[in-house]
């Protein structure tokens, strides 16, 4: 979907992107993951022209961007900036309506899509006529959310979205970042230095460091196959916390002891009783399992196979013990 | 002191007439170079904004043309203008310039970086940009902008009375030049009322502006396009020739009422400093001016006095006129200043104003070459710390003397001298006489009798017979009422005089202000 080949980017003697090349698959989710000034704004800015690069090329779908007008390109691509940058002298209404006022839209159709945004989005319509300035941090950057999603461009670039955002609301909305239909269609960039972050969100992660990418790969693949001792450490300080969330249940399968269900295989009747007897998915990541021990009440969970019929239960310590047995084996 | 006793608000009433012309004027020029100034300073902002290597020059051009003394500009634009609302408008708008490109870029400049760049990734171009994001939020910025323009306008629009453009500054230089505080006023509190008006107006438009910048965006010009077009509704009289006089010479009856009542002269009049009036002249920009008979420029720009046939103009013999205290404090001054007398006749002085109007040469040179030619300049002695301070009003002739008085003192006195030169007219230079700012200045007796007495007409068609008289009479006058005491005559008479050009003089064969009646009432 966008493929980037030799990216380099000058300022004077400064090479803030250094001759890169990565691939999007199409729906996917991309970070770029680094420090500030390793050259990962610079890199997303490039892919819809705000920066022209020194050196290389950037394809969407096959088109080379440079032979593209970049006001053109820039209409078919969603861009959400860290500071939201909502037009303050409009309201939120004429905020989301600037790409379809672009676009040459006709009045009720930017209005019925734009009400459809708020509604996924969790704001009321009354939101509408109210400038930004009267909205929490939080609203803001849903609105600018809305605003890059309103035209329903095909790449979304997101350049540290949540990064202006306290925790508890960033939290909240990485929870509804992932659950939006809208953004499962979209082939999203995103840019950030939180570690975390990039985790929870991103597909594939590009970590970036000095203008070159590091490494390029699943949350899985940096975190047990590092290719340096830069991503190491880089990983270092969170790294528990990190493997909580990456590591899956069904990863841990076959250090988990199989334990058959009280009342037997074949005794399943109502599809309500079937839902507690097969417990957790085990597409979830560990996290969630250890979760399931807070908040239930039961010493024991059970786990079904995300695709055969399998339950198995287990309890606290059996859960820790698999995830070690399973680290040891990765790190051999 | 006749006039005093009349309040400003008679005043105002009895000049009615005048008064609007002048405000309607001053309106007019203001909103015509604030119009000009906005429609070029507005884009050069924008400019600059985009091409930030112009901003430096742009702004640093601006800013200069801005510490220009007015007064000088004015002069500047003359050569290449001429006289009247052209360089006028052109010198108010250079000062209007700089408040508004600099508010159009730091404005725009000011836009939060994250919504320009907001406005160019969703897809603008740089027009849309432009005039959907970047002037409605600099918008504030800018209107202050062309507020402080406004205000500065309005301030400056005063001094285009100097050029013969009209406008309140007619009524505050006369009243100054005519020791008439009522005048000085009536120009005044009106320019300042429309300075605080325009600025309160401004602001209110500025307020509306948020909600609905469009609206307001489009009464703005309209309005301003309206203020301006009011310069040029009057002034639709003619004559075949065109007067330029000073406005102290306006309201003097020695002067353009005096040419009115007993001439009965009617000519195209307009008002203009003296500093540019001979210049005007000599650039066919004026037929007629009001100068001084001594005027080093007569010379120089090859003008002829016509011959003051009814005698309007009473005498102008010049003297130093001395505060009773400062002859006590000082004992040798008297005979210094003494030293000079009977030695300047009228075409000594013309010479010497000659050598400083048009050679170039400087008050000082001129003096001490005089001086020494009259073997009366001795080296300066060393001061004992007492100074004596010399006024002078702003023409060169008076330079000259109080460079010459200057001198004498250190020569023949162990007195210090501090000058005060320069003094814009005949009221500021009195009044810093008479409360102590300086100790004496040269005065002509006509002045001290028209402009500071003020007798009735009978006395002053009395006393003007005989140029004793005039001297015996402001002598004795204003000993008693100021306690000034007025030394001897310099020698030459500066009396005011009308002069047109040499050649268009005898080619119409003008030689008295009458023969200029006849001409001007002939078909």
């Amino acid at each position: 979907m966008i493929k980037v080949e030799q990216l380099s980017k000058h300022f004077g003697k400064l090479k803030a992107v250094n001759e890169i090349s990565f691939e999007v698959k199409e729906h996917e989710n991309l970070i770029l993951l680094g420090t500030s000034g390793c050259g990962k704004t610079t890199t997303l800015k490039m892919i819809n022209r705000l920066i022209e690069p020194t050196h290389g090329t950037v394809f969407i779908d096959g088109k080379n961007i440079s032979e593209q007008s970049p006001e053109i390109l820039r209409r078919g691509i969603g861009y959400v900036l860290q500071n939201n940058g909502l037009f303050p002298h409009y309201t939120v209404a004429e905020n989301i309506a600037i790409v379809p006022q672009l676009l040459n839209w006709d009045k009720k159709r930017t209005e019925k899509r734009a009400l459809e945004l708020l509604e996924k989005l969790h704001l009321s319509a009354d939101y509408l006529n109210v400038y930004p300035n009267e909205l929490s941090g939080g609203q803001q950057q849903r609105i600018g959310l809305a605003r890059a999603l309103v035209a329903d461009p095909p790449v979304l670039l997101m350049d540290e979205p949540f990064g202006a955002l306290d925790n508890v609301t960033r939290q909240k909305i990485h929870a509804e970042f992932k659950a939006l239909d809208e953004l499962k269609k979209k082939t999203i960039i995103m840019v950030t230095h939180d570690v975390q972050e990039a985790f929870e969100l991103g597909d594939r992660i590009c970590l970036m460091d000095a203008g070159k990418i590091i490494q390029d790969g699943t949350p899985y693949e940096l975190l047990f196959k590092p290719v340096n001792d830069f991503v190491k450490d880089f990983l270092q300080e969170q790294r528990l916390q990190l493997e909580f969330k990456t590591i899956r249940l069904y990863d841990l399968w076959k250090w988990l002891a199989p334990r058959p269900p009280k009342g037997g295989a074949s005794d399943f009747q109502s599809n309500e009783k079937m839902e507690v007897q097969r417990g957790l998915s085990s597409d979830v990541d560990f996290w969630s399992g250890l979760e399931h021990f807070k908040f239930g009440k039961s010493e024991t969970i059970n786990i079904s196979h995300k695709e055969g019929h399998e339950v198995k239960s287990v309890n606290f310590e059996q859960l820790m013990s698999a995830f070690y047995q399973y680290k040891q084996q990765a790190h051999e | 002191m006749n006039e005093q006793q009349q309040s400003l608000w008679d005043f105002m009433q009895q000049q009615s007439g005048k008064l609007g012309e002048q405000t309607i004027q001053h309106v007019g020029l203001t909103f015509i170079s604030l119009f000009i100034a906005v429609l070029i300073g507005l884009p050069l902002g924008i400019f600059i904004t985009r091409q930030k290597q112009f901003s430096g020059p742009v702004l640093g051009i601006a800013g200069v043309l801005q510490t220009i003394p007015s007064i000088a500009l004015l002069g500047f634009m003359i050569p290449v203008l001429g006289i009247g609302a052209k360089p006028a408008i052109a010198a108010l708008l250079l000062y209007a310039l700089l408040p508004i490109i600099r508010n159009t870029y730091t404005g725009i400049e000011g836009v939060d970086s994250a919504v320009k760049e907001a406005a160019v990734a969703m897809g603008m171009n740089k027009w849309q940009v432009l005039f959907k994001v970047e002037l409605p939020l600099a918008m504030p910025v800018i209107f202050a902008g062309i507020r402080t323009a406004t205000v500065i306008t309005v301030g400056v629009a005063t001094l285009a009375s100097y050029i013969a453009a009209g406008g309140l500054g007619e009524f505050i230089f006369g009243g100054i030049s005519l020791n008439n505080t009522n005048m000085i006023l009536a120009g005044a509190i009106p320019a300042a009322l429309l300075a605080i008006l325009f600025d309160f107006l401004l602001a209110r438009l500025q307020k509306l502006n948020l909600k609905k910048v469009k609206t307001a965006a489009a009464t703005f010009p309209v309005l301003i396009i309206l203020l301006a077009s009011l310069y040029f509704i009057p002034s639709a009289y003619g004559s075949k020739l065109k007067a330029g006089f000073t406005p102290e010479f306006m309201g003097r009856q020695d002067g353009n009422l005096g040419l009115q009542t007993k001439y009965g002269l009617k000519i195209r009049t307009v008002v203009i400093s003296d500093a540019v009036m001979y210049k005007a002249a000599y650039e066919k920009q004026l037929d007629v001016i009001s100068g001084y008979s001594t005027d080093g420029r007569l010379e120089a720009y090859n003008l002829v006095v016509l011959k003051d046939d009814k005698g309007i103009f009473p005498p102008y013999y010049a003297a130093p006129i001395v505060r009773d205290e400062a002859l006590k404090k000082f004992p040798e001054l008297e005979n210094i200043l003494n030293l000079l007398s009977g030695k300047i006749n009228d075409s000594i002085m013309t010479a010497l104003n000659y050598r400083t109007d048009y050679l170039h040469q400087s008050p000082e040179k001129v003096a001490k070459d005089f001086l020494v030619s009259k073997k009366l300049w001795k080296p300066a002695r060393d001061s004992n710390g007492e100074v004596v301070r010399i006024g002078s009003k702003i023409f060169g002739e008076q330079y000259i003397l109080a460079n010459m008085y200057s001198m004498l003192i250190k020569g023949y006195t162990n007195y210090d001298v501090s000058t005060k030169t320069g003094l814009g007219g005949t009221k500021i230079c009195f009044d810093a006489l008479t409360n102590d700012q300086i100790d004496f200045y040269p005065e002509y007796t006509g002045t001290g009798l028209l402009a500071i007495l003020q007798p009735s007409a009978k006395t002053i068609d009395s006393v003007t017979r005989s140029r004793d008289e005039t001297y015996n009479y402001v002598q004795s006058e204003f000993q008693k009422k100021y306690n000034i005491k007025w030394l001897k005559p310099i020698g030459f008479n500066n009396a005011y005089a009308l002069m047109m050009r040499k050649k268009q003089a005898n080619s119409l064969d003008i030689k008295t202000i009458s023969n200029l009646k006849r001409y001007l009432e002939s078909k």
